[in-house]
């Protein structure tokens, strides 16, 4: 095992009953007094025990492990092909890119000290950071930026992410800590994509298909790889020579369990620290003195959203009007109320309220039946038959609504909005589908209508998913939605780099997409952590909780493991 | 039992058992290539396509999609894609992993032990339990005895595995905290003594596998007790009663070593079964085995790594029948094969 002089020991026993049987077993007698001794002490002195606190409210502590507990396993540890969030969180720990975004998702230096737009957008200059140390010593240079890049680009890397790098025109390294990137157009996601961590170039120019590198990484960010036990735990170590400063928290332990209930269970037993809670498991679940009193619960809006998808060439569907009845015959807020208990709120376009590119001015409809069947009914959808359905050219309106299997969440909303669909007159059947059928089926453009969800990217280029040249088979937006005013600000949206511009453009794309409804929007959800008390230092903002992990610490006498020499 | 080692050599010795023994040999490599090839149909005309995300991304685009087809060699008609894939299977090699592109044989050889531990250990005590409850349930059958253990048994047939598992989890890692609730070994058991890693890992095996055995209690114990019944009854147990025989010798002597013969072929045909693993509880249980493994792949269609696991479990199937088959023939003279 590859444990070098560290030892890891629990230092607060399992349970009171443990504890009482050290307590039994010897020491009595000083265990006691000592006991007696705090008492005293907490009875007597609380102000000094309080500054103490204080001071080191201040100040930061290291030491201590977190114990994360997921339900996914990561696939690979070579950030260019890690697309899977299992494994994006572990290479975020022990990678950088150049840029990153901060606690108010601006984007800010990270291996780039800063950078420059040249006036037509078409160079990007970035200048490194200099004296940054690979987790192996070497230093960290503009060759492994170069490095990266042909990777990315290179004929056989499987990596899912060459899109944007694709539209390099030319890399030049200038010098050790300067590169030159050149575009053929100007391309403002260009400069998110850099935040794509960066790979040694010293290891693995040798080393074909990374296929060690990829269960033992070497990178230069805050944590260092220590073990990975395939399908039970990844272990990470912080880096001394980190150079934003060594994190606080010494170890971080990365637990898969498969089942959420066991992961409940495990948290429910102190054996982890920090897991993602399901709305169900917010609301009731953890609503006890016990994880009011060990436990920390957050929630904060997610960078997705959820909605319905209408096959924009079934003719039921080509009607705009038809698709604005059925965004007023749905109730969203009964959706949020009844799927997500309340955690979540409506969305009204193709962003999410954190963002900038979110136009508070378009307010998502009301629930409004009346005004659902007086546009159904110019729609030409005015009869009805005997089972209460709307009837057209004797057809009945009736459609299948797709979506996945596994999403607990998406079942019960479909279910609610078939009742809702069924209200006004339009009879829904729900089918759910294993994942793999379901992504055959949308690539081939067999659905009517999918219930779906988007995670999304902190830049608001929504370029693939709704401009009209993406409508081919596999690519994203496959509704076939065509807008000719949407694309160009789409087009417009991605050739500046100023976000007061920027925000010009998406703000009317928000607008224009929400009045098409090309998808009916229904909620964003929100993300729920639960957080062992114990840490400190954990700030939520719009851009969630992780941004400041590295400091994060435990106070001394809180802290549960311990690493030994 | 009777018989030492040098009856099971005399019988291998035999000619005609040993031209048997390589004659059936040989009739499974058709066998196994008819298998192969309905299996690599099977999941390859099965809908879907490999997917190893379970959102959509939008930031792949379509022409790095078609290039890890490429890669992939998924472009090529199906027939050619067997074919390379039975030319690199015969030298044993199973190919690279579609998910983390590592080695299927590396993939399934790290699932491998501890899905064979658990399933050993399960069916250890499986019969361990069994056996005995069955042979003293025939003795009387009716009896209170009977009566009880056929409702204990049938109680763990009909449970389902993952709501015992987490009831026996809140009961015995929660509420007493008696033993561990998941995985397989603490974070410091690395640094625990050569008995303390022992002992750690034991605590850790005893709710999966008791869960795991408690469900397989019911047939096992039924099989044995009914074909001890059956043999109780036969005139050659009545004639040794007859002639005065002790009873205790007749039951464990005579009849037991007759009842136990159908078990040999129920015996080989688990043999598939260890290394199958379960999904359900090796999810709950969160143990790195062999069913998760394999249910993930097939969701991900990942074509090698299924494959990889058809094709070992086809195999262990065919050696389990002709080592069932062999075996029959050494503890029952009656069987000779020509």
């Amino acid at each position: 095992m590859r444990y070098p002089s560290l030892k890891l020991r629990r230092v607060i026993p399992r349970s009171l009953k443990q504890w009482f049987s050290k307590l039994a077993k010897g020491n009595e007698i000083f265990l006691t007094l000592s006991l007696f001794t705090s008492l005293f002490l907490l009875l007597f002195y609380p102000p000094s025990l309080y500054a103490q606190q204080n001071q080191q409210d201040r100040v930061g502590c290291y030491g201590d492990t977190i114990v994360v507990g997921s339900i996914g396993e990561p696939i690979t540890l070579v950030p260019i092909l890690a697309a899977d969030s299992a494994s994006q969180q572990i290479v975020g720990l022990v990678f950088n890119g150049l840029v990153k975004y901060d606690k108010d998702i601006n984007l800010i230096g990270d291996l780039a000290e800063k950078w420059e737009i040249s006036d037509d957008g078409l160079e990007l200059t970035f200048y490194l950071r200099k004296g940054v140390k690979w987790q192996d010593e070497v230093l960290f240079k503009a060759r492994d930026v170069l490095f990266t890049y042909q990777e990315l680009i290179g004929p056989q890397t499987k990596t899912p992410y060459s899109g944007d790098f694709k539209k390099v025109k030319d890399f030049s390294i200038i010098d050790d800590y300067t590169i030159k990137i050149s575009y053929a157009e100007p391309f403002a996601p260009a400069l998110a994509s850099w935040g794509m961590p960066i790979m040694p170039a010293h290891l693995l120019n040798s080393e074909e298909d990374f296929k060690k590198f990829s269960r033992q990484p070497i990178g230069t960010g805050p944590y260092k790889f220590i073990q990975w036990e395939t399908g039970s735990r990844i272990v990470l170590e912080a880096y001394d020579d980190y150079w934003e400063g060594r994190p606080y928290i010494d170890r971080y332990i990365y637990c898969i369990i498969p089942d959420q209930s066991t992961l409940f269970l495990e948290l429910r037993n102190r054996g982890l620290d920090y897991i993602g809670l399901t709305p169900l498991q917010y609301q009731r679940q953890t609503e006890t003195e016990f994880f009011s009193r060990n436990f920390r619960k957050y929630k904060y809006p997610s960078f997705g959203y959820t909605y319905i998808g209408w096959n924009l060439n079934n003719p039921k569907f080509k009607d705009k009007r038809v698709r604005q009845a059925i965004n007023y015959a749905i109730d969203k807020a009964e959706l949020i109320k009844g799927v997500l208990l309340g955690l979540g709120k409506v969305c009204s376009g193709p962003f999410v309220p954190n963002s900038w590119a979110y136009d508070p001015e378009v307010k998502p409809a009301a629930y409004n039946p009346q005004k659902a069947e007086e546009l159904l009914a110019v729609a030409g959808w005015n009869e009805k038959n005997k089972a209460g359905f709307l009837v057209k050219d004797n057809q009945q309106f009736e459609f299948t609504l797709l979506t996945n299997q596994g999403n607990e969440g998406r079942r019960k909303c479909a279910e609610i909005i078939q009742q809702r669909l069924k209200e006004v007159g339009i009879k829904v059947n729900i089918k759910i589908v294993e994942w793999g059928c379901f992504l055959d089926i949308i690539d081939k453009r067999r659905f009517e209508a999918v219930l779906l969800g988007w995670g999304l990217s902190r830049d608001p280029d929504c370029y693939d998913i709704f401009h009209s040249s993406k409508t081919r088979p596999k690519e994203f937006n496959f509704v076939s939605y065509k807008n000719e005013k949407v694309d160009k600000l789409l087009e417009q949206g991605r050739r500046v780099f100023s976000v007061g511009e920027r925000k010009r453009f998406y703000h009317q794309i928000h607008r224009l997409i929400y009045a098409d409804q090309p998808y009916t929007f229904l909620y964003v959800p929100d993300a729920l952590p639960i957080i062992n008390a114990r840490f400190r230092g954990i700030e939520p903002s719009v851009n969630g909780i992780g941004y400041n992990f590295i400091k994060w610490w435990v106070a001394e006498e809180e802290q549960r493991y311990k690493l030994q020499e | 039992m009777g018989f030492g080692h040098w009856d099971l050599f005399r019988v291998i010795r035999n000619s005609t058992m040993l031209l048997y023994f390589f004659k059936r040999l040989f009739n499974l490599v058709p066998l196994l290539l008819g298998i192969t090839i309905i299996s690599f149909a099977v999941i390859h005309l099965a809908p879907g396509r490999p997917a190893y995300l379970k959102e959509m991304d939008p930031r792949i685009s379509l022409e790095a999609q078609e290039r890890l087809m490429k890669l992939y060699d998924l472009d090529k008609p199906l027939l050619k894609q067997y074919l390379n894939w039975l030319k690199r299977v015969v030298r044993l090699d199973f190919g690279n992993s579609f998910v983390d592109g590592r080695k299927v044989i590396v993939r399934l050889r790290e699932r491998l032990p501890i899905t064979l531990l658990i399933n050993i250990l399960a069916m250890g005590l499986i019969i361990g339990i069994a056996l005995p409850v069955g042979i003293i349930s025939a003795l009387k059958p009716g009896g209170l005895f009977d009566k009880w253990t056929t409702f204990f048994v049938f109680l763990g047939f009909s449970l389902p595995a993952f709501w015992l598992a987490l009831l026996l989890m809140l009961l015995l890692g929660i509420k007493l905290n008696w033993l561990p609730i998941s995985g397989l070994r603490s974070f410091d058991h690395h640094q625990l003594s050569f008995w303390g890693r022992n002992l750690d890992l034991l605590k850790h095996l005893i709710l999966p596998v008791s869960v795991a055995a408690f469900g397989g209690l019911a047939g096992f114990s039924r099989y044995v007790r009914g074909n001890m019944i059956g043999v109780l009854k036969q005139d050659y147990i009545r004639a040794a009663y007859a002639q005065g025989i002790d009873k205790k010798r007749v039951v464990y002597k005579y009849a037991l070593k007759n009842a136990l013969l159908p078990l040999i072929t129920i015996l080989g045909l688990s043999i598939p079964g260890l290394i199958g693993g379960s999904i359900i509880f090796e999810s709950i249980f969160a143990i790195p085995g062999m069913g998760r493994l394999l249910y993930n792949s097939t969701m991900a269609r990942d074509y090698p790594v299924i494959m990889g696991g058809l094709v070992i479990g086809a195999v262990l199937t065919l050696l389990g029948n002709l080592l069932a088959d062999l075996c029959y023939a050494w503890a029952d003279p009656r069987i000779r094969y020509e």
